[in-house]
C-alpha cells in the first residue's frame, strides 16, 4: 500500500433542485477494494457519477494528489479511472469485441490492447465465445462482465464499480466477486464498489462506508463493519 | 427494350447521388434523430466553391479535393457554432435552425454568385460507354459514388475512430465513459456528412447544371430514399437511393412523364410513413406506456 489513491472531502450534488450529497467525505487507500453501503437512495450512484464528472458537484476530490472535481468525464477517463455503469452501459448494436475495443479507446500503447483482450478473455472465457455477438443478445450476466471487461481494457488504476450484482443470479454474483478479487490481487487495480448486497460487498472489500441520506455515517474496515450491531440488523438482516 | 435498359441505367447513376445525400441524412439522423434540411444547400454551396476553383483555372480533380475538405470544414463549423448551441432545445426550434440554414445558404449562394443557371464540367469523356446504353458521366458518377461509399463503410467498419463514432451515436454516456469526446464525434459526422454531400453535388451538377436551387429536387429524392431503406439505416438508404433513382428515370419515361418524376418521390415518402413507416430495414422501435 503506497498511501492515499483518492480523497473526497466534503462533496456536495444535486440534480437540479433535488440535493442527493449533502458533503460527503471519504478515502480509499492505493490497491485496496472499498465498498460504500446504503439503502436505495442513499446517494451511493450519485458519488460514484460525481466522481467521473458526470455531475456537478462542490466540493473537493483528489486522485493520486491532484484535484479531479470539476473535470469533464472524458479527461478523468483519461487519468486511469473506469466506471463501470449502474445499467452496464453496453453499446447494444455493437459487437462484443467492438465493446471492449471501445474500452481501450484512449490508450496510446495499441500494441498491448491485442494482449489484454487476451487477458479479459481469460477471465471471462464466456465473452471470447461470443466475441463476433451483438452485445444487446448477451444474458444479464455476460453483459455485466462485459462492462467490468470493458473498464478492464483502459488498464485502469481505479475502477468504479455500481452494482455489480444487480440483477444476477446468486451463482454469477460469486464467480464475478471471485474474478474482482483476482484482478485486484493480481494487477493492482484499486476498486470502489458500490453495492447494496452487503454481504457480498463486505465479503469483497477491506474497507467499507456506509452511506446514508447523501452523508457517511459509518465507516472502517469490512471486518468492524460487519460486526457492528446496526448494519446487521439493517443490512446483512440477522 | 434499348430505351429500358437507358433509363434504368441512367436512373442508377442519379440514384447514386441520391444514395450519397441519403447516407449522409441518415449518418446525421442517428447521431442526432434529427434530419438535416439544409444537407441539399450545404452541398450546393460546397458546388459553387468548386466552380470557383474550376473557373479560377485549377484542373478538375483538384479541385474537387479541395471542394471536399472544404465542405467537410463547413459541415464541423456548422456543427460546433450553429447547431452546438441548440443541441438540447425542443425539436421544432431544431428545425427552425435547419430551415434558416437552408434559406440563408440560399440566399448567400445566389448574392454572391447570382441565380443564373451555370453549366458545371464532369470530368468524364463526352462519349458514350457501354454501346451508347449511358454517358461517360454517368458511369463516372456511378464509379466515383461507389468509391465514397466504400471509404465510408471502411472508415466505419474497421478504423478505431469510425468505431468511437458509431458508439457516441448509439450511447452517448457510455461512449464518455470509455472517454470518447462525444461533441466532436457529432461535428466529426456533420463533416462527413457535408463531405459525401459536396460529393454528390458536383457529380449532380453536370445534369442538373448549378443554380441555388439545384438540390431542392434532389434532396426531396433522397428523403425518399432515407425513407424506404428505414431512416435508422445506413446500408438501407444506399438501397433506396439506388431504388428510388431507378424508379424516378423508368416511371418519368414510360408511365407518368417528366413533368411528374417528383411526384414519385413524394408519394414514396407519404406512402412508406402510412404503411411502413420503419422503411425496408429499419428497426421497430416500441416503447411502453
Amino acid at each position: 500500500m503506497t498511501g492515499t489513491l483518492l480523497e473526497v472531502s466534503n462533496l456536495h450534488a444535486a440534480y437540479g433542485l433535488t440535493r442527493v450529497l449533502h458533503g460527503i467525505s471519504f478515502a480509499m487507500q492505493d490497491g485496496t477494494i472499498t465498498t460504500l453501503l446504503g439503502a436505495n437512495g442513499a446517494g451511493k450512484t450519485t458519488t460514484l457519477r460525481a466522481l467521473c464528472g458526470m455531475v456537478k458537484t462542490q466540493g473537493e476530490v483528489r486522485f493520486a494528489g491532484s484535484r479531479i472535481d470539476g473535470k469533464a468525464t472524458e479527461d478523468v477517463v483519461r487519468l486511469g479511472i473506469a466506471h463501470v455503469p449502474d445499467g452496464r452501459g453496453t453499446f447494444v448494436n455493437l459487437t462484443t469485441e467492438e465493446n471492449l475495443r471501445l474500452g481501450a479507446y484512449v490508450r496510446k500503447d495499441r500494441e498491448n490492447v491485442e494482449a489484454d483482450l487476451e487477458r479479459v478473455f481469460s477471465y471471462f472465457p464466456r465473452l471470447k465465445e461470443r466475441r463476433a455477438q451483438q452485445a444487446g443478445t448477451l444474458s444479464g450476466g455476460e453483459q455485466q462482465m462485459l462492462a467490468v471487461s470493458r473498464g478492464l481494457m483502459l488498464r485502469p488504476k481505479l475502477m468504479l464499480l455500481d452494482e455489480p450484482s444487480f440483477g444476477l443470479a446468486p451463482l454469477i454474483v460469486r464467480e464475478l466477486f471471485e474474478i474482482l478479487r483476482t484482478v485486484n490481487a493480481k494487477e493492482k487495480v484499486s476498486m470502489l464498489v458500490v453495492e447494496q448486497n452487503a454481504a457480498m460487498a463486505l465479503d469483497l472489500a477491506d474497507h467499507a462506508y456506509l452511506i446514508e441520506t447523501g452523508r457517511v455515517v459509518l465507516s472502517g474496515t469490512a471486518d468492524e463493519i460487519r460486526r457492528n450491531d446496526a448494519v446487521r440488523r439493517s443490512y446483512l438482516g440477522y | 427494350m434499348d430505351a429500358f435498359l437507358h433509363q434504368v441505367l441512367a436512373g442508377l447513376a442519379t440514384g447514386g447521388i441520391y444514395a450519397s445525400l441519403a447516407l449522409a441524412l441518415v449518418m446525421i439522423y442517428q447521431a442526432t434523430h434529427l434530419v438535416n434540411f439544409a444537407q441539399g444547400e450545404m452541398a450546393m454551396f460546397a458546388t459553387y466553391i468548386a466552380w470557383s476553383l474550376i473557373n479560377a483555372g485549377m484542373p478538375y480533380w483538384p479541385a474537387f479535393l479541395l471542394t471536399v475538405i472544404f465542405a467537410f470544414v463547413l459541415g464541423v463549423v456548422i456543427e460546433r457554432v450553429i447547431i452546438r448551441p441548440v443541441e438540447n432545445a425542443p425539436v421544432l426550434a431544431v428545425v427552425v435552425v435547419f430551415i434558416a440554414l437552408l434559406v440563408i445558404l440560399n440566399s448567400v449562394t445566389g448574392w454572391i454568385y447570382t441565380y443564373t443557371i451555370k453549366p458545371f464540367p464532369s470530368p468524364f469523356p463526352a462519349e458514350p460507354v457501354f454501346g451508347k446504353y449511358m454517358s461517360a458521366h454517368e458511369a463516372g458518377a456511378i464509379g466515383v459514388t461507389l468509391v465514397v461509399l466504400l471509404l465510408i463503410y471502411a472508415f466505419f467498419r474497421f478504423t478505431p475512430l469510425g468505431l468511437a463514432m458509431r458508439a457516441a451515436a448509439q450511447n452517448p454516456d457510455s461512449a464518455r465513459l470509455v472517454g470518447i469526446r462525444v461533441g466532436w464525434m457529432l461535428a466529426l459526422g456533420w463533416g462527413l456528412a457535408a463531405a459525401i454531400g459536396g460529393v454528390a453535388g458536383m457529380m449532380v451538377a453536370p445534369i442538373v447544371y448549378l443554380d441555388p436551387n439545384m438540390m431542392g429536387g434532389v434532396l426531396l429524392y433522397a428523403f425518399a430514399a432515407a425513407l424506404v431503406g428505414g431512416i435508422d439505416n445506413p446500408a438501407g438508404a444506399v438501397f433506396g437511393g439506388f431504388l428510388v433513382g431507378v424508379l424516378e428515370n423508368v416511371l418519368g419515361a414510360f408511365v407518368i412523364g417528366n413533368e411528374l418524376k417528383l411526384a414519385v418521390a413524394l408519394v414514396l415518402i407519404i406512402g412508406v410513413l402510412t404503411v411502413k413507416p420503419s422503411g425496408f430495414f429499419g428497426k421497430v422501435f416500441v416503447t411502453r406506456v
